[in-house]
């Protein structure tokens, strides 16, 4: 079982883009699940989503979750939400930032010691320069696809093309170029 | 003729969309409907269904969810295939009219995606509306997930609209757990779902102008009881049909409903009774008490109601405890579903422990371990031979540890 904890701004397109992940999941045969957690939630306010990915159908319907990929991607959610909150010694930390690293865990203290598992892509600039908005969600599945190493990157695109059908072509090639430079940015 | 809708064999559906295209599948004639959260995306789907040319049927929009199921009670008595969704406070406003619908014996498929009755007002789930639904005179399915709202609202349809049966039926799901909870699905094709629900009969249908009739008669103390009792045998008889329906569905797509599911339960010395979303996370805290060693089991009514009396006894007899989950206030009472499993118990001659516990109201959090918990303490009550806890406890609310009532046997 993988499990993914997504911390985002209603609006940003979290639960877009853990179902558009599921739905790329559903193609390789495995199990998943996406669901969010907001309350009575207004566009700007913290919200989570999260994935969960096996090969068994999956009947698990709790909230709780030890994540092992946590993807933030509004940057200043990495300071003010709890992103460290049921980790475990192996989660790997996904950081939309325009800030390199080490300037953004010099001001995270709980991610001193995770150095090495800490990666982080701006994928706010990615999502503004390629789609012309602030829509980190599909920049941030690139950087996961490099970094979790699931998918070929290749899959992954021709996958995303097809959850993305329903949308003017111009958006799929922004959104496609979003994945590959957030594939190739990460760092 | 309707547009087909080209699905793939697996998709990634909540439950809400999984509903939605059960009721375009079967092609309801008229869905009247009131939306309200977190039923809202089933009607709303359909809405866009007829708009789009993939149902030849009706949307109507009516000024409350009273006004809803009205509505829907006027165009099945009119003799077309009828639905719509609601939650919580519009179950609420409904519920008069639910009692009218049954009554007129109208096979009306209600999607009610459990939610919490406010005071607080809160729009996650809990049990509060289906248990408020419980006397309505509606056969009660209940999906534990995405798949199950959309199968199980296929089978809705059969079963309510058999010639034995002409009931209105009501599929549950867990707001939010089951209804935004995006799951892979395995959907059946236009043409093979509209085959197994089958082709809409009208039964003294009111556009019939050859044959008058009147539906909602008054009738006093002269007749009102006789369609009660009558109404009452419908729903205990509906048992075989409703068992005829899974049967059927299961030679279709390989997928086995029963009104009284079971798992683990062959050798279980200890159980968890259970509904909705609950009952999945129950089965992977039996699996793992089993590696410790512990007998672990679960047991769940799919139909809630007619409820499965001799079903849940057969399941249940030969566990020494039984924890019976409840996910609504009980406001004073033991839960409703603790009274009603320890009814049929009481008939066995072996009469397992059987406790009670109130968790999940208003969408707080079910987790394995809150089920780990339950698990063991049925584990000690049974090893004990008495139940060494109050009879009732809350699982997983904040403050004092809450427990009523103690047991006055073999302790």
């Amino acid at each position: 079982m993988v499990e993914i904890r997504w911390h985002s701004r209603a609006g940003q397109g979290a639960v877009t883009g853990a179902k558009g992940l599921g739905d790329v999941v559903s193609t390789t045969g495995k199990q998943v699940q996406a669901f969010a957690l907001y309350g009575s939630a207004k566009r700007g306010a913290a919200m989570r989503a999260y994935n969960r990915i096996d090969d068994e159908p999956i009947i698990n319907h709790e909230k709780f979750m030890r994540p092992d990929y946590v993807l933030v991607i509004d940057p200043a959610l990495a300071y003010t939400d709890n992103i460290t909150e049921n980790d475990k010694e192996s989660t790997k930390y996904i950081i939309t930032t325009h800030l390199s690293k080490d300037e953004l865990i010099a001001g995270i203290p709980e991610l001193q010691d995770k150095k090495d598992r800490v990666f982080v892509v701006d994928a706010i600039q990615i999502s503004l320069d390629t789609i012309g908005r602030s829509i980190p969600n599909t920049p941030i599945l690139g950087a996961f696809v490099k970094v979790s190493g699931m998918f070929e990157l290749d899959y992954f695109l021709n996958a995303m093309q097809r959850v993305l059908s329903k949308f003017p072509q111009k958006i799929i090639d922004a959104n496609m170029e979003a994945i590959k430079r957030a594939y190739n940015e990460v760092k | 003729m309707a547009e087909k809708f080209q699905l793939n064999e697996v998709e990634v559906w909540d439950g809400n969309y999984a509903a939605s295209q059960a009721l375009r599948q079967a092609q309801v004639d008229v869905v009247a409907a009131y939306p309200i959260t977190p039923s809202t995306p089933i009607v709303e789907n359909y809405g866009s269904y007829v708009a789009d040319g993939y149902v030849d049927g009706e949307f109507v929009m009516a000024e409350s969810e009273h006004g809803a199921m009205s509505a829907c009670v006027g165009a099945a008595a009119a003799g077309g295939r009828v639905a719509t969704a609601t939650s919580s406070q519009g179950f609420a406003l409904m519920v008069e009219v639910l009692y009218q619908a049954s009554g007129m014996r109208l096979p009306i498929i209600l999607t009610v995606v459990n939610r919490a009755l406010a005071a607080p007002l809160n729009v996650r789930g809990d049990h509060s509306d289906m248990y408020l639904g419980r006397d309505s005179g509606w056969i009660q399915l209940d999906a534990f997930n995405a798949q199950e709202a959309y199968d199980l609202t296929l089978c809705a349809f059969k079963i309510g609209e058999d010639m034995r049966v002409r009931l209105p039926v009501m599929v549950h799901q867990d707001g939010f757990l089951t209804s935004h909870t995006a799951q892979n699905v395995y959907p059946l094709d236009d043409d093979t779902a509209y085959k197994f629900v089958g082709k809409y009969q009208p039964y003294e249908e009111m556009l019939d102008f050859s044959k008058p009739v009147t539906y909602g008669a008054q009738t006093e103390e002269d007749w009102h009881f006789e369609h009660k009792a009558k109404q009452h045998k419908a729903l205990v008889d509906s048992r075989a049909v409703i068992d005829e329906v899974f049967e059927e569905f299961k030679k279709l797509t390989g997928r086995e409903y029963n009104r009284v599911e079971k798992y683990l339960m062959d050798d279980a010395e200890v159980a968890i009774v259970a509904l909705g979303t609950t009952v999945e996370t129950s089965i992977v805290a039996a699996k793992k008490l089993r590696e410790e060693g512990i007998k672990a089991g679960v047991v769940a009514p799919r139909c809630f109601r007619p409820f499965p009396f001799d079903d849940i006894r057969d399941a249940l007899e030969n566990t020494k405890a039984v924890a019976v989950l409840d996910r609504s206030a009980p406001m004073g009472a033991m839960g409703a579903l603790f009274n009603e499993v320890s009814a049929a118990l009481y008939t066995t001659p072996n009469r397992p422990l059987v406790t009670n516990y109130i968790y999940g109201l208003g969408g707080r959090d079910f987790a394995v371990n809150d089920a780990i918990n339950i698990f063991k303490e049925a584990k000690a009550n049974a090893d004990a031979g008495y139940i060494t806890t109050p009879i009732q406890q809350f699982s997983g609310v904040r403050g004092p540890k809450l427990g009523f009532f103690e047991t006055k046997r073999g302790k």
